[in-house]
């Protein structure tokens, strides 16, 4: 059984260039855990007479190991296979991990929740429990200690799944909450407190910004257009239903792609409200395009030098509408703008498992033994970017915006807060 | 009576050869041979005095076999080939020579219809055993096509390069093991759902060696800035230089225009048709899961055949030595 691992050190005077860490005390110590050698920068004047206590708390999660060869483009990225989640590994208990974010991390890993806007959400409820279900240990400060209690359940999730941007904003959120509160403010009126904004985050920026975002996407839906779409968006399909609701006449146009195939699940969606829809898979874009009169996208993430990230594929069917003259619009809720900037789907991506890839047509599986063939790799991005030029409209609650304007709102927004 | 059993196993062997090529699954290779072998067949069995005849029987056959499969369209090129080389043995037989032929060609571009009045009706003793010996020159040509393809590959690939390609393609596989007997690059194939040829094409390179990577269709876009060089095979060369191609080659070559990617096609001559865009185009579509992609000319950079490279727009000009104006319709 493992604890966690107190280490502190105390400098000498007279300066000094590197401190080996000394443990103080600890249990048992397993294999996975590493030694850290922390440099302390040479002019130590400030710490002559200080003693600086360093928490660093090695938690008991062992990182989680990459699965396959990696094709050396992507090499600094990682890649996790979906038969070896994080919690088959070790054993957490629960006094370090709150079993809600297990639960939640496991349910990232598999894939069970996916999509922007679910893992936003599914986070946030999560936190609530951990909020409730906290107390303030005595001499400690509820801020801080809050904070600090989160830091390692996000470190676990992004274990799982690398954290989405949409994710990162919402913990920004939280964090900043939980510091304003003020000192005096007494525990249960402090959780309340907490609870409310999160319901609140969670109603503004994704209930109330869909419904805002719905009004002003219906208006550009006209009767007899053909609307294409790609994946499944929860937004576009919440879009594409309420402007049914609403008597326009359109019918949809669903482009999938392999390996995940979620176009199918938005095609499901749909066809229960009654709307009429093809099924094609993105290679036969290029043919169904002339067909169309709108191509509506959601997005991941909207960076502040404009770029659109979204599910790997988007780019390519800008691509080809801007090359038939078919007007783009994405639907994105500013939750997701991001002040990251990107120009290439390689430099910050995720990889997911390569053996989606494998498949079996007419009996034969060809990539069955891939691992065997050192030569070959398979690749299974996730997202990609599309550059501004193919957008031709984002869709957000404030209004509808070019790319272009995605620094504007977000400076305008970190104005009001 | 012999001749009556000529007839017959040539019935057969024609009736087999239609039933075969309405099964499909043969390689346009293959499937140019077997054709350049019928038809070889057909000028020796069938009964014909004149080289009119000859013509009237072996497109009545041809239209046969273009009916039978509208998508192979290497049948019909191959009819084309030996409807021209009955024209040129005539045209020997006759005693005019080829080069004046040549020579007058655009002249005849723009005094059309000169060769209305030539019937083919003359009696020619040795034409059948010319015509023979031009349609084995014309297997043996063929034959050799992947190879020459293949030996032309060192000049286009340099080391370290990252190459794309689609689907399964047996020159574009061809021409890169070549290239990598001596070279070393990265291969990135996509995998062409939903039949996936990629795969097939994945593991055949990285068995011999080559850096490959297997990428879904979605991901062409993503990855195609930092590739040198699309190769890509297709299915057929049209008149204006634009091919027909596997799915997704379209947005393949999209793709590569905006990032200024050189797209390079690797085709054998017997896959240039004289079909324009839009003939044809919808017959072998099903509703949702389209066959073929049209890509236009300007989006493809070079041609790479058995004869050497060319560009697109060179390709009017390789058709009128292929075939006669006057066989583009059957």
């Amino acid at each position: 059984s493992k604890t966690l691992f107190f280490i502190s050190f105390e400098p000498f005077r007279g300066g000094l260039d590197c401190a080996t860490v000394e443990p103080l005390f600890y249990c048992s110590v397993s294999s996975d855990l590493e030694e850290k050698r922390i440099p302390l920068p040479s002019n130590s004047q400030s710490l002559q007479s200080c003693t600086v206590t360093v928490f660093i708390l090695f938690l008991q999660i062992p990182l989680r190991s990459d699965y396959g060869y990696k094709v050396s483009l992507f090499s600094h990225l990682h890649q996790y296979s979906r038969k070896a989640p994080l919690t088959q590994q070790i054993s957490i208990p629960a006094t370090v991990i709150h079993p809600s974010i297990v639960r939640l991390g496991l349910q990232y890993s598999q894939g069970i929740v996916a999509g922007s806007n679910a893992r936003s959400v599914a986070l946030l409820h999560a936190f609530k429990q951990v909020i409730q279900d906290y107390s303030t240990p005595p001499n400690e400060e509820l801020p801080r200690d809050l904070v600090n209690k989160l830091k390692p359940y996000i470190s676990f999730l992004n274990q799982c799944r690398p954290l989405s941007a949409s994710m990162g904003n919402a913990i920004k959120y939280i964090k900043k909450e939980i510091s304003n509160i003020p000192s005096q403010c007494k525990e249960e009126e402090a959780k309340k407190k907490l609870l409310l904004c999160i319901d609140n985050y969670v109603n503004e920026k994704i209930t109330l910004a869909a419904k805002a975002i719905s009004k002003c996407a219906i208006d550009k839906i006209s009767d007899g257009d053909v609307i294409l779409v790609y994946g499944c968006s929860s937004l576009v399909n919440h879009i594409l239903c309420e402007a049914f609701e609403k008597q326009r006449k359109f019918r949809v146009i669903v482009v999938d792609s392999r390996p995940r195939l979620e176009g199918r699940e938005a095609l499901r969606r749909l066809v229960k409200r009654g709307i009429r829809c093809t099924y094609v898979l993105i290679s036969a874009v290029s043919y169904i395009l002339p067909e169309v009169s709108k191509v509506f996208l959601g997005a991941h993430a909207l960076l502040a030098n404009g770029y659109v990230m979204s599910r790997v594929g988007t780019s390519q069917i800008a691509l080809v509408a801007k090359a038939y003259n078919v007007p783009v619009l994405v639907c994105c809720e500013t939750y997701k703008f991001c002040e990251r900037v990107q120009t290439d789907s390689f430099v910050s991506n995720e990889l997911d498992d390569p053996d989606d890839l494998i498949v079996t047509r007419e009996g034969k599986t060809q990539l069955a033994d891939w691992q065997s063939v050192k030569s070959l790799g398979l690749l299974n991005l996730v997202y990609d970017v599309t550059p501004p030029d193919f957008v031709d409209l984002v869709i957000t609650e404030l209004g509808m915006i070019p790319c272009t304007s995605v620094p504007v709102v977000l400076r305008v927004k970190n104005v009001d807060q | 009576m012999p001749g009556a059993d000529k007839e017959t196993d040539l019935g057969e062997r024609i009736e087999a050869f239609l039933a075969e090529l309405k099964r499909g699954g043969r390689g346009s290779g293959e499937t140019a041979r077997s054709t350049a072998a019928l038809l070889r067949r057909i000028t020796a069995q069938a009964r014909w005095s004149s080289a009119g005849d000859l013509m009237e029987i072996i497109r009545k056959e041809g239209r046969r076999m273009t009916a039978a499969q509208p998508s192979e369209t290497t049948v019909g090129n191959m009819v084309r080939r030996v409807l021209k080389i009955i024209r040129e043995e005539y045209a020997r037989s006759r005693g005019s020579s080829e080069e004046a032929d040549q020579q007058e060609s655009l002249h005849k571009l723009l005094t059309s219809g000169g060769s209305s009045e030539e019937n083919f009706r003359q009696h020619f003793a040795p034409l059948k055993a010319n015509v023979i010996e031009a349609i084995n020159e014309l297997l043996t040509e063929l034959e050799g096509t992947t190879d020459n393809i293949a030996m032309q590959a060192l000049e286009h690939i340099h080391s370290n390069e990252v190459i794309m390609t689609i689907g399964r393609s047996r020159t574009v596989e061809a021409f890169l093991k070549d290239a990598a007997r001596k070279r070393k690059f990265h291969v990135i194939v996509a995998e062409c759902a939903p039949f996936c040829q990629g795969h097939e094409m994945a593991t055949s390179l990285s068995e011999d060696g080559i850096e490959t990577t297997v990428i879904p269709d979605a991901a062409i876009f993503a990855v195609m800035s930092r590739v040198n060089k699309v190769i890509i095979g297709t299915q057929t060369v049209l008149a204006n230089g634009g091919l027909r191609a596997v799915n997704g080659t379209h947005t393949l070559a999209l793709a590569a225009k905006h990032h200024s990617t050189p797209l390079i096609v690797c085709a054998p001559m017997f896959k240039l048709s004289p079909q324009v865009p839009g003939q044809n185009s919808l017959t072998c579509v099903n509703a949702h899961c389209p066959v073929f992609d049209y890509v236009p000319p300007e989006l493809i950079t070079l041609f790479i055949s058995n004869i050497g490279g060319n560009a697109p727009s060179y390709i009017y000009r390789l058709m009128s030595e292929l075939y006669h104006p006057e066989d583009h319709e059957l």
